[in-house]
């Protein structure tokens, strides 16, 4: 009876395991299938390279929305990366325990922050402060809903699980490492410089890959300020419309146009190609960094 | 007898306790000095102190003074990155840094400004070979120093002190991740390295001590119980506290 119970455990957690390794691939599989009717009138590059968007007649050009999606979290995660290493560096390297713990929590509160709340805030403030202080500055013409601005909000939001991570990276190298390269004649900033940066690299990668995939998925803050205008962004400061927010501003409307639902499920999948691709360039990266160290 | 470190009056104490009471010690310059007592004794703590890795814990307070030759360690004006070069450092685990094996040697001669590839080299197989290393790994010095046996992984570290051409050699037991072999091979090691080094190893190991020591200093509850030579001690200890342990063994 034991053994029975025994064996009969094992099997649960495969089936388990089994379970969610398919979970993806039947995500991927579903969007595959629900897309192919558009795919089978017009041809994939022909739909990525092709810059009109006008459902009623039929053209279903992506390139606005991709090239939208890019920008936003490229710059999003250009300006949250770095902030997020400094603070990490500072908070476990030289200041006072205290303020670490201080940070937890607001770091918990960050994270805490429902999406829609981040949102209003960036209408409140991020908004009005490109359309008012940063375009003029540049010499620009904004309404303040704009890429930038949906980039700085998804910034603000992605640093409590990046900050998060990293901390908890540079905390876990044991602090042998520090006092091994300090007494061969480092000074402290020598050792995180060429010790704990390095060992801590395929942390630091994993954490940047997250802060990545949260910027990519990101939908209703963004959303919010980002403006919602199908066209090719000149600047930072004009309007763009990412994919997760053209799926989410249209799904269940206008179902009646021919392929419209083919056409968003084909944004999603290619959502889900994007993320999927950065995840397995920053585990690639982080194989060849822990290899090497 | 010259002395390569002078301790005077030197007390660290942490939040909760008063870790080292007040130590006034001279470790012999090219002897190899052992610093004996139990765990918990202090023998780490003051070990942190002859480099000043204390600053790494904020938690601690020092006062006293640390000469190493005539530089006080804890001065606040002292340029402690050249004091700590003279100071070799061997921890109970190997901690190789995360770089290639020629790159872990190389690294306290980077900081020490020789750049030239080809003295990099030569410098770098000399301290191999000074640390019983170089044959094992004399054809994969681009590999990951991790990827040594722990063993192997001490002899590096040892290698990488070296390297910055020390004066003193500070080991805090050394041996106590070692494999009996390997632990033979260190010690070896320092018997031949006393020689041009002042030597200070730190164990709770009564054996060891009798093998590898010229001068035994024998710490308990945060201060200096009795000192002197090896046959001094053991043979007459005069504290209860020294006669227990070399009985007992805590």
């Amino acid at each position: 009876m034991r053994k029975f119970i025994d064996s009969l455990s094992s099997v649960w957690m495969q089936i388990a395991i089994w379970f969610v390794l398919l979970l993806p691939l039947m995500i991927g599989l579903g969007l595959v299938v629900k897309s192919m009717p558009l795919l089978q009138e017009n041809s994939l590059i022909g739909i990525l390279s092709s810059s009109t968007w006008s459902p009623m007649r039929g053209d279903f050009g992506f390139l606005p929305f991709i090239i939208s999606t890019i920008l936003v979290t490229i710059i999003a995660t250009a300006i949250s990366l770095p902030l997020c290493l400094l603070s990490a560096i500072h908070l476990t390297q030289y200041a006072p325990k205290w303020l670490l713990g201080f940070m937890h929590s607001v770091i918990d509160i960050l994270a805490g922050i429902p999406s829609v709340v981040y949102g209003v805030w960036g209408i409140l403030v991020i908004v009005p402060f490109v359309g008012d202080n940063l375009a003029p500055f540049f010499n620009a013409e904004s309404s303040g809903y704009s890429i930038l601005a949906g980039a700085l909000v998804l910034a603000v939001m992605t640093i409590p699980y990046v900050l998060n991570m990293l901390i908890e990276v540079f905390n876990n190298i044991a602090v042998e490492y520090k006092e091994a390269s300090l007494s061969l004649g480092a000074t402290y900033w020598e050792t995180i410089k060429f010790v704990v940066l390095k060992k801590g690299l395929s942390g630091i990668l994993s954490a940047f890959g997250l802060g990545i995939s949260k910027a990519l998925g990101e939908t209703i803050a963004v959303l919010m300020v980002v403006g919602n205008v199908v066209q090719f962004p000149k600047s930072v400061f004009d309007a763009g419309y990412p994919l997760p927010a053209l799926i989410a501003n249209n799904y269940g409307e206008m179902m009646s146009i021919p392929f419209y639902d083919s056409a968003l499920m084909l944004a999603a999948l290619l959502l889900f190609i994007i993320v999927i691709f950065f995840n397995v360039a920053a585990r690639y990266l982080i194989q060849k960094t822990t290899v090497t160290q | 007898m010259e002395s390569a470190i002078v301790i005077k009056n030197l007390k660290v104490s942490s939040k909760e306790k008063l870790i080292l009471k007040g130590i006034n010690i001279e470790i012999p310059k090219n002897k190899l000095t052992v610093l004996l007592g139990p765990s918990g004794c202090g023998k780490t703590t003051l070990f942190k102190c002859l480099n000043r890795l204390t600053d790494l814990y904020p938690e601690l307070k020092v006062e006293g003074s640390v000469f190493i030759g005539e530089d006080d360690i804890f001065h606040p004006k002292q340029n402690v990155t050249d004091l700590r070069q003279k100071m070799g450092l061997l921890n109970q685990k190997p901690y190789p840094l995360p770089m290639s094996i020629f790159k872990n040697v190389a690294y306290g001669l980077k900081l020490k400004g020789v750049k030239d590839k080809k003295i990099l080299a030569e410098k770098v197989a000399v301290y191999l070979k000074q640390a019983a290393l170089w044959d094992e790994v004399k054809d994969r010095l681009d590999d990951s120093a991790t990827k040594l046996s722990i063993g192997q992984q001490q002899r590096l570290c040892l290698a990488r002190g070296l390297a910055t051409s020390p004066e003193i050699l500070l080991a805090d037991e050394p041996t106590s991740a070692l494999d009996p072999i390997s632990s033979k091979a260190i010690e070896e090691k320092f018997l031949e390295l006393k020689e041009n080094y002042t030597v200070i190893v730190v164990t709770h190991i009564l054996r060891q001590a009798k093998r590898l020591a010229d001068h035994v200093i024998f710490m308990y509850d945060g201060q200096v119980i009795e000192q002197g030579s090896p046959k001094e001690l053991f043979e007459n200890p005069q504290t209860e506290t020294l006669k227990k342990y070399i009985q007992v063994g805590y």
